[in-house]
């Protein structure tokens, strides 16, 4: 299947808190965040954590997930997945997954991460099949 | 010091329009005003207290509309949680008439989504850029639908619900809608009918989800001094409670929805368990929200829902519990892509003993209004409002 263009206008406004997320995928690296404080990874990014206010540190991901819940949304002019990966870091996150095969994606399948172009930005992190 | 009781809903109306071409969302919202308030006897010089929410035109919470409707207030509250924003309304006129801070609360919703041509449920919208969570999820094209798809699908994965036990509240739904002459669906369906209409996302189909309706509706919340005077029906607010519910730092859990933490204190509030409500209008922008609410509220035990909502259980003169008899968003209206209101409204309606005669619940004594608004799938808050016929 060829890849779907990411539906989104523009690239993603990156911030001072998230440029070196879209720095990283623009180095192929998928990064997360994790507590310096309380040692627990979080999603999305940010700098104070979200369980207990501690610093956080960037730290590539192991790109290992799982699927938690996925939509495939037909009713657009090309269909795609939606779904909450669950990474082998403990967080969920929101994101697409690209396969050729949409409606035989399921919950609890293993899942891995895959950098994809976004039009006038920085890669994004979408998962494929393991 | 208990809340309970300290105020009256007096004045509650729902404009009969499905499609405003011809109208402002302000002239809406007036005319849903207007009508609450001659519904309660009152007249817009009463009014000191102004509620409203996101759909309210103008870039200032409430300051348009107060000028529009040239009300003078001296208590003004325009707190946005999307379609659950007027159970909410209602908490905190509760709260501010309490505290003495107004004596006749106006809370007013409207829209035109409809007559604007929006695809309110599956075009990827375009969020505020400054919203944190922004740039790690519009790029993967959430839309309502498939956010609620979402939970939908962990529901069905959990606890083995069934795309026929979600059309069951389509169905009951539809019974509902066919006696109200202003719904927009009135024909009665069936689960065939719900499970063969086409997937719009996996697994919600198209008979899955709400209206895309123009309207509004109004109420007006009084002190209890205020409804002693007028000559309506009295409908006291007994209980309320609100939360929000998101993704807890990527701890995400759509199982279970806001309504698991907004209930308790209602419950608590009012003094009364599910089992003595006789009429519940639950929100229902997608079936799948209705399963968790009743669920979250403690109408079913979690993951009970599938069966709790088969037979026609929520259909009025049918079942146990006789739901959104106006024929509630799934078949009559969802105004400004925001159904608080008018579940609030036929509670209302139901408790004046002024349902329509064919859904009317007999002996209907106590009620509940619960509201979602913003979505399961990522951030949203529950809304509980528990009310009594005096």
């Amino acid at each position: 299947m060829a890849d779907r263009k990411i539906p989104f206008i523009g690239a993603p406004e990156t911030n001072p808190e998230t440029k070196p997320f879209f720095d990283g995928t623009a180095a192929g690296k998928f990064l997360i965040r994790r507590c310096t404080a309380c040692k627990k990874a979080h999603w999305y990014p940010r700098s104070l954590c979200p369980f207990c206010f501690g610093d956080c540190a960037w730290e590539e991901a192991s790109g290992d997930g799982t699927i938690y819940s996925v939509s495939v949304m037909k009713r657009a002019e090309t269909p795609y997945a939606i779904a909450y990966v669950q990474l082998a870091e403990g967080p969920s996150m929101l994101t697409n997954i690209f396969t050729d095969n949409l409606d035989a994606l399921k919950i609890g399948q293993k899942v891995k991460v895959k950098l994809v172009p976004a039009e006038g930005g920085p890669p994004l992190p979408v998962f494929t099949p393991a | 010091m208990s809340l309970k009781g300290k105020a009256y809903i007096m004045g509650a109306w729902e404009h009969p329009t499905r499609k405003a071409t011809d109208k402002s969302v302000a002239l809406l919202h007036a005319e849903c005003a207007k009508g609450a308030l001659e519904d309660a006897g009152l007249t817009k010089n009463d009014v000191d207290g102004y509620f409203c929410a996101g759909d309210a035109p103008g870039a200032l919470g409430p300051l348009s509309m107060v000028d529009y409707l040239n009300l003078k207030c001296r208590h003004v509250d325009s707190t946005d949680v999307g379609g659950s924003s007027y159970q909410v309304a209602v908490g905190h006129a509760l709260e501010a008439i309490a505290a003495g801070r107004c004596s006749v609360a106006l809370i007013t919703l409207a829209g035109r989504p409809r007559s604007e041509g929006m695809a309110t449920g599956t075009a990827p919208r375009a969020g505020n850029p400054t919203a944190p969570d922004m740039q790690f999820e519009y790029p993967y094209g959430p839309t309502v639908v498939n956010q609620y798809a979402m939970c939908a699908a962990r529901h069905m994965y959990e606890y083995g619900t069934t795309s026929e036990q979600l059309a069951w509240i389509k169905v009951a739904a539809s019974h509902h809608a066919q006696h109200n002459p202003h719904a927009m669906l009135r024909d009665v369906v069936t689960v065939e009918d719900v499970v063969n209409s086409p997937m719009v996302a996996s697994p919600l189909h198209r008979l899955d989800c709400c209206v895309i309706s123009d309207g509004g509706g109004a109420l007006v919340v009084t002190s209890p001094e205020v409804a002693k005077s007028l000559k309506r029906p009295k409908v006291k607010v007994i209980g309320v409670g609100e939360s929000p519910k998101h993704q807890m730092g990527g701890e995400v859990d759509l199982t279970y929805t806001a309504a698991r933490w907004s209930g308790p204190p209602a419950w608590e509030m009012a003094g009364i368990k599910p089992s003595d409500i006789k009429y519940a209008s639950i929100y229902d922008s997608f079936t799948i929200t209705v399963l968790m609410q009743l669920e979250d509220l403690g109408f079913a035990e979690k993951g009970q829902g599938g069966k709790f909502v088969m037979d026609g259980n929520l259909i009025s003169g049918v079942g146990k519990l006789p739901f959104n008899t106006d024929g509630g968003g799934l078949c009559s209206n969802h105004p400004a892509n925001r159904g608080g209101i008018t579940k609030i409204i036929e509670a209302v309606r139901q408790l004046r003993g002024e349902a329509n005669p064919a859904v009317q619940v007999k002996n209907c004594d106590l009620a509940l209004a619960h509201g979602t608004g913003g979505s399961l799938g990522t951030r949203h808050c529950g809304s509980t409002v528990i009310l009594e016929r005096e």
